[in-house]
This record gives structure tokens, C-alpha cells and sequence, in this order.
């Protein structure tokens, strides 16, 4: 049995930049004895860079917890073990009228990672961060046990823990309020626009009267951006919960390897970016849909991860808070068609003034821009420099789930928290982005 | 019947999502049964669920137990272990053990369910193995268990040949279940897989169900391979 721990599994960001062999083994169930090295907790690989990561520690695999606890009808608590995927809730809980509050663009994503990242979804304003709808905790740390922490019980652990990028213990057991629905119908409005001014426009018009929204922005021109809005909201009673798809659509299209070279080149991406615009904007005005497909388009496309090659592609995402958020973004979509390496499509957000409880957590009050890029090496990361300028001059951060490079010094001057939170962090744990950014 | 096998357990889910169905897990740790049948019952809120602590291998409990529950439409015969072919060739007891969980209290639930069903439809699926179609130097006396499972169903298959018993010999490869946990992952088929396609073929009252479907090719080319040359595998 010993023999298991010598085994090695290539661990792998979303992103693909890295490949290397790690010892891996299962978080157990039931209270084991800690293990006497360091160590971190790896989920299902949906983070881009190095977070969940460190060739140097025993990987704990979190995704073989994947039982549901209980659920309580009448407050719409769910408590479940912290390896169960996002996908796995809406499935079987959406046929009783409950849906996750927030979700992020896969449904791919496990309880403990939405946790460690405090994701968020298309429904920031209204909803908040994942962490707003956490009740409850069990945490494991190398120093003290199995901790319980909620907002009443160990609060400083508890929002060190959310967004704490799974480096205060490893999280067994996750308690989330669900929300209710009718269906799983979402009513939508699909609007084109050229500009950024336009965006921004839209942006704030839909927000008192569509909860969820997003941009899709082609940028390969920098002087005209041309764009899409999707607004959703769930959509109103009348729809019995039994007449919508209970389940995701089995991915329609996989890419079954690695494409030795990227895929997205300057001439595929104007034509796919084209492409992809013209259809949805057949599509502009009212609609309904699933919410599958709202939530979760790119899952379609099984591993589409490996269309940029075997070097792999970065995702650079930043959030500006309101002031100057229009005048940096424009300066980041200029920056980007200078250097011509253009990302398939841009996705941008609206974040809003909700807080989340947690003390790293990524959201704030602005815009956020997401966008990947291939990664070609130097010339790659010269441009990163240059959008990291911008986004500090505008008083931004970057977002550690996608991240697989900012600079220590970026991300101290982003997290002004990060002093208060390392008190928290768990002594057996490191990853190999906490070295990176935090030394350890 | 083992209902906290993992693949017991992954197929229990796949019926709780598609609903309409109640369970009884049987098995010998109550805390183990429990946990899985609070995940069923959040996954469908409308299913009974009872969990019932037996000693599977007591040819004693049998009977009582199967009448109890002989309207079962479903009967998936899980448990099992999978024990070092080195320490029973130097261990008689352990041996005999081992044989009777694995090939003899298995179908003796199989046929105490096959006579409580009377009239009524019961499928019957008994999880065997690949390690059941060929004898190998690794692992024949778990091999030798499975392949009288397989004979067995096989002669209550030719007993019922239009019903009202279904039986059913489930022969999965290696899968990523705690009994596979000293493995290399990467040979291991995903739980999940293998219980979708057991629970497809229990429907459709398949005879015998490979899964990974795979499987079904790997063993006819190593059942038909002459022996002077499967002799020499190192496998
Ligand atoms: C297509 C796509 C779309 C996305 N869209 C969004 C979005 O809209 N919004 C958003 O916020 N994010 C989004 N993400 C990012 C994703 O939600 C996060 O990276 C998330 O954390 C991934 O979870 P995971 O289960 O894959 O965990 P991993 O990526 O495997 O791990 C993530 C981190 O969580 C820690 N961790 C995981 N499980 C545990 C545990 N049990 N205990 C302690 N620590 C743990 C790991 O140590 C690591 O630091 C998207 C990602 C993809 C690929
Ligand atoms: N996993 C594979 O690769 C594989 C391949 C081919 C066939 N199979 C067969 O598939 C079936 C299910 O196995 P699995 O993979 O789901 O393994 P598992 O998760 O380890 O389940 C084994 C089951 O057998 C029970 N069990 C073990 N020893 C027992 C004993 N002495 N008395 C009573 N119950 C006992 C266990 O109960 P406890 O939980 O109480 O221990 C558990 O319910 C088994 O028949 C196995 O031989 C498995």
C-alpha cells in the first residue's frame, strides 16, 4: 500500500505551462493523522496557472469527497463534502427548485475550489462572491485538527479560508445557501455594440433589470471593438422546473490532444472572433435559453484547453475599480493590439459594491477583464508588464485562480489584507504560487 | 448487497438522479452505509433509503434477508475483496476465507433472491471480474472466485431464459475504487464510467456486461491465446 505514494501524476494548470510529475494521494475521509511533509490540496485543475500545484509537496486530491452531507428544504442550506463539482449540485438540486447563487463560466469547478478562489459569476451585483453564500466550514490543518469556522464560529479562520487559495487547511466539508428557481429556463437579451463607451453603456443600463450579464468583446481591432451583452435573468414562474433540461448537454465537440503548435494565430482569431460575433448577433434581442448554456458555453467544447498547443496559454484577469475603469481598459485593449497577440474573445464584467467575507478574496467593485493569450515566452510577458502597469496606475489587481506570473511585489499592492491573512496560513501547506508570491 | 462498494455506491447514485427508485444497502459497517444513503436521499429527496448492517458471508442471514426484501426489482451483488495472491498460497484459513466471500456467499444471495422472487421480475447482477476469464499467476485465487460467479449466473441464466429472474454477470476492468487504491491511477477506468455502463446494461438485461466496454476484446484475444504463449506473459 506504501507503494502509492511513489507513484507520480503530471499535475497540470487549466493553462497547460507547466508539466510536472507529483506524488499524489487521496484526502482521506475520516480523521487520519495529518501528513508529517508539506503538502497542498489539488482539486480538479480548473485554476489556469500554478495554484494548484507544487512538485516540491504530496498533492492531496480533493475530488474523491464528493458526497452530499444533507440539504435542508426549508433553508436551502447544503452541506456536502468539498470535492463534490459545482455541475454535480445543479443537476440534482435544480429538479428541487435550487440552484447555486453564483457559479463561474464551468460547471467543472469543485466546492473547495470555489471556496479557496472565492469565485464569482455573471451575477456579481446582485449576488455577491461565492463566499457571501458559505455558512459553514470543516477545516483540516496540520496544527490544530478539524476546525469548524463560519461567521459566528472562528470568523477571522473562516474568512482567511475563503478566497485563502486553499493555504489555511484543507477544506472537508463546505456549507452553501442555495437559491430558489422556478426552472432551469433563463430569459435573455442579446446586444451587440462597437466601442468601449458602448460596453460600459449597456453594462450599467441592464443592471437594475437583469441580474446576471456579460461582454464578449472582440478586440483584434483595436479602433473598433466590437462586442456582444448577454443579460439573463431566471426566468419567471409559469415554466414548471420539469420542463427544462435537468442536465448539461454532453460536451457536442472534444479536442481529443495537444495541437503541437497553437491553434490561435493572428489570421484564425479574426476569423473565429468574426465568426462568433456575426452568429450571435443573428441572434441580438430577447430569447430564452437554458441555463447550461448561459452559465456554461465554453463546456461544449471538451478540453478545449489544448487548441493552444503544447506550450500552453496564459489567462491574464484584472478587476479596476470604478474611477479611471473605462479610461485603463481602453489602454489595455490598445496595448494588446499593438503587440498583436490578441486573445479569442474578451470577456468583461461588471463587479459590484456586495463585499465578499473573505480577506483575499479577488472581486471588487469595477470591471473585470479576462482574456488568454498563447503562450510565446518573452514577448508574452512584455506585455503582461506593460497591462500591469496600467492596472496598478489604476489602483486594479489580478486574479490568482488565472495567474501563473504576476510579480510578488503586484500582488502585495493588490491584496493589502495579505499581512492580517498569513497569520492564518496553515505551516504544512504551501503551493507553488505561494511561493512565488508569498516566499513560502 | 456491499453497499458501500464504490462501485455499488456510484451506481446507487445514478438511479437516485433518475428518480422512482428506493434502496436497501446492506453491509457490515452501519457508518459507512449511512453516509452514502445521506448522499442518495439529498440526490432524491423522495427515495427511501435503509441501510441494514449484515454479515454478508454468514450463509445464516441469508435467507431471512432476502425475503425481507424480495420485492426488490434490483439486486446488485457488490461486495468482495481483493486479496494478495502471495499471503493465501501460504495461508489455508485465510484462503478458505477469502474463497468464501468472493465466489460462495455471493451466489448464495443470488439464489436466495432468485427463490424469494417467485413471480415478480428481480434482476439479479452479480459483479464478477475480467480476473474471472483467465487464471493468471497473479491473482487466480480472486480469478478462480470470479469465474464461478460468472459459471453460476450463466446457469441461472439458462434456467430463466425469458424471465422472471434477470440474472447478470458484471465483469468490470480495474476501476478507481478503495479497492484499486495501491494502483497506478492512470490504469484505472473512472468509477463513474463503470457504473454508467452497469447500470445501462441491467436495464437492458445484457448477459454479460463488460465494463470499460473494452474489456470484452482484451479477454476473448487472452482466453483464445494458446498457452505456451499466455505462459509467458508476465501479467
Ligand atoms: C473555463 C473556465 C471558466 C472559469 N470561469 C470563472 C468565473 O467565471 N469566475 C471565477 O471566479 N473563476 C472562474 N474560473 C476559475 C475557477 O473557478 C477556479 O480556478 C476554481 O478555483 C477552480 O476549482 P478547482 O476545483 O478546479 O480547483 P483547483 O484549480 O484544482 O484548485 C484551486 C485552488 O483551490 C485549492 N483547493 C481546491 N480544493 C481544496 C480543498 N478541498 N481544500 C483546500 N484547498 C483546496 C487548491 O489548493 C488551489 O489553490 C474558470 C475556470 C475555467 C477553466
Ligand atoms: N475495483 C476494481 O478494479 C474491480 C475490478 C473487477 C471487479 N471488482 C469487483 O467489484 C465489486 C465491488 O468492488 P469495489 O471496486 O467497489 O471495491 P470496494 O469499494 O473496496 O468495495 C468492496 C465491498 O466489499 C465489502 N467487503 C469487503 N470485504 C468484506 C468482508 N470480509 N465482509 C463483508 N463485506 C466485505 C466492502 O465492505 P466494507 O466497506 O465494509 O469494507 C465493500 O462494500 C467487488 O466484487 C470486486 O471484486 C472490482
Amino acid at each position: 500500500m506504501g507503494q502509492a505514494q511513489e507513484q507520480k501524476t503530471i499535475l497540470q494548470g487549466w493553462g497547460r505551462l507547466t508539466a510536472d510529475p507529483h506524488r499524489v494521494v487521496p484526502v482521506p475521509r475520516d480523521g487520519a493523522a495529518f501528513p508529517a511533509e508539506k503538502i497542498f490540496a489539488c482539486a480538479n485543475g480548473r485554476s489556469y496557472g500554478d495554484a494548484g500545484l507544487n512538485p516540491a509537496a504530496l498533492a492531496l486530491d480533493a475530488r474523491g469527497l464528493d458526497r452530499f452531507l444533507s440539504f435542508d428544504p426549508e433553508s436551502g442550506v447544503l452541506w456536502a463534502e468539498a470535492g463534490v463539482l459545482l455541475g454535480t449540485i445543479q443537476r440534482n438540486l435544480l429538479p428541487q427548485g435550487w440552484v447555486l447563487p453564483v457559479t463561474p463560466g464551468t460547471q467543472f469547478v469543485t466546492l473547495g475550489g470555489a471556496v479557496a478562489n472565492d469565485v464569482h459569476g455573471k451575477n456579481h451585483g446582485q449576488a455577491g462572491s461565492f463566499g457571501c453564500h458559505v455558512t459553514r466550514l470543516d477545516l483540516w490543518r496540520s496544527d490544530a485538527g478539524v476546525v469548524t469556522c463560519s461567521a459566528q464560529e472562528n470568523p477571522e479562520l473562516f474568512a482567511a479560508t475563503i478566497g485563502g487559495m486553499g493555504l489555511t487547511g484543507i477544506i472537508l466539508r463546505v456549507g452553501v445557501a442555495l437559491r430558489r428557481v422556478d426552472s432551469g429556463w433563463m430569459a435573455t437579451e442579446t446586444v451587440p455594440f462597437s466601442g468601449l463607451p458602448a460596453f460600459f453603456n449597456i453594462a450599467r443600463s441592464r443592471e437594475p433589470l437583469w441580474e446576471y450579464g456579460v461582454g464578449w468583446l472582440d478586440c483584434t481591432r483595436a479602433d473598433a471593438p466590437e462586442g456582444v451583452y448577454f443579460s439573463a435573468n431566471h426566468s419567471q414562474p409559469g415554466a414548471p422546473v420539469s420542463s427544462s433540461p435537468v442536465t448539461a448537454p454532453a460536451a457536442r465537440l472534444s479536442v481529443p490532444f495537444a495541437l503541437p503548435v497553437s491553434a490561435v494565430n493572428p489570421l484564425t482569431l479574426r476569423l473565429f472572433n468574426s465568426v462568433y460575433l456575426a452568429a450571435q448577433k443573428r441572434k441580438a434581442g430577447a430569447g430564452v435559453t437554458d441555463m447550461w448554456r448561459y452559465f456554461y458555453p465554453l463546456d461544449a467544447v471538451a478540453n478545449w484547453n489544448r487548441l493552444y498547443g503544447r506550450r500552453g496559454f496564459y489567462q491574464y484577469q484584472s478587476v479596476i475599480p470604478w474611477q479611471g475603469a473605462e479610461a485603463a481598459t481602453a489602454e489595455m485593449l490598445a496595448a494588446i493590439a499593438g503587440a498583436r497577440q490578441g486573445s479569442f474573445l474578451m470577456v468583461l464584467k461588471l463587479l459590484g459594491d456586495r463585499a465578499g467575507p473573505g480577506m483575499m478574496g479577488f472581486a471588487m467593485p469595477g470591471v473585470t477583464l479576462a482574456m488568454d493569450f498563447p503562450n510565446r515566452g518573452d514577448a508574452t510577458e512584455r506585455l503582461f508588464q506593460k497591462l500591469d502597469t496600467i492596472v496598478l496606475a489604476a489602483g486594479g489587481r489580478l486574479y490568482p485562480a488565472k495567474d501563473a506570473r504576476m510579480p510578488a511585489g503586484m500582488f502585495r499592492r493588490g491584496y493589502p489584507r495579505l499581512d492580517e491573512f498569513l497569520k492564518w496560513r496553515d505551516p504544512s501547506i504551501s503551493t507553488a504560487m505561494s511561493c512565488r508570491l508569498m516566499g513560502w | 448487497m456491499g453497499g458501500t462498494s464504490g462501485i455499488a455506491e456510484a451506481c446507487a447514485r445514478l438511479w437516485a438522479e433518475r428518480g422512482g427508485a428506493d434502496f436497501a444497502l446492506l453491509g457490515r459497517s452501519s457508518e459507512g452505509l449511512a453516509a452514502i444513503a445521506a448522499d442518495l436521499r439529498v440526490r432524491d429527496p423522495a427515495a427511501q433509503v435503509d441501510v441494514v448492517t449484515a454479515d454478508l458471508a454468514d450463509p445464516e442471514t441469508v435467507d431471512a434477508t432476502a425475503s425481507r426484501f424480495a420485492d426488490a426489482g434490483v439486486v446488485l451483488i457488490a461486495f468482495g475483496a481483493l486479496p494478495g495472491q502471495a499471503g493465501l498460497q501460504a495461508d489455508t484459513r485465510a484462503l478458505a476465507e477469502s474463497l468464501h466471500l468472493n465466489a460462495v456467499a455471493p451466489v448464495l444471495w443470488a439464489e436466495a433472491f432468485a427463490r424469494a422472487a417467485g413471480n415478480r421480475t428481480c434482476r439479479i447482477a452479480v459483479i464478477g471480474s475480467v480476473a474471472g476469464d483467465r487464471g493468471r499467476k497473479t491473482n487466480y485465487a480472486y480469478g478462480a472466485a470470479k469465474s464461478l460467479l460468472a459459471t453460476y449466473v450463466e446457469g441461472m441464466q439458462h434456467r430463466f431464459p425469458a424471465g422472471p429472474v434477470i440474472p447478470v454477470i458484471v465483469k468490470p476492468g480495474p476501476t478507481a475504487t478503495a479497492m484499486t487504491r495501491h494502483l497506478p491511477p492512470a490504469k484505472l477506468a473512472p468509477v463513474a464510467e463503470v457504473a454508467a455502463l452497469v447500470v445501462a446494461g441491467i436495464e437492458k438485461g445484457s448477459p454479460v456486461i463488460y465494463a470499460p466496454a473494452k474489456w470484452r476484446i482484451i479477454m476473448a484475444v487472452l482466453r483464445h491465446m494458446p498457452r505456451f504463449v499466455f505462459n509467458r506473459l508476465d501479467i
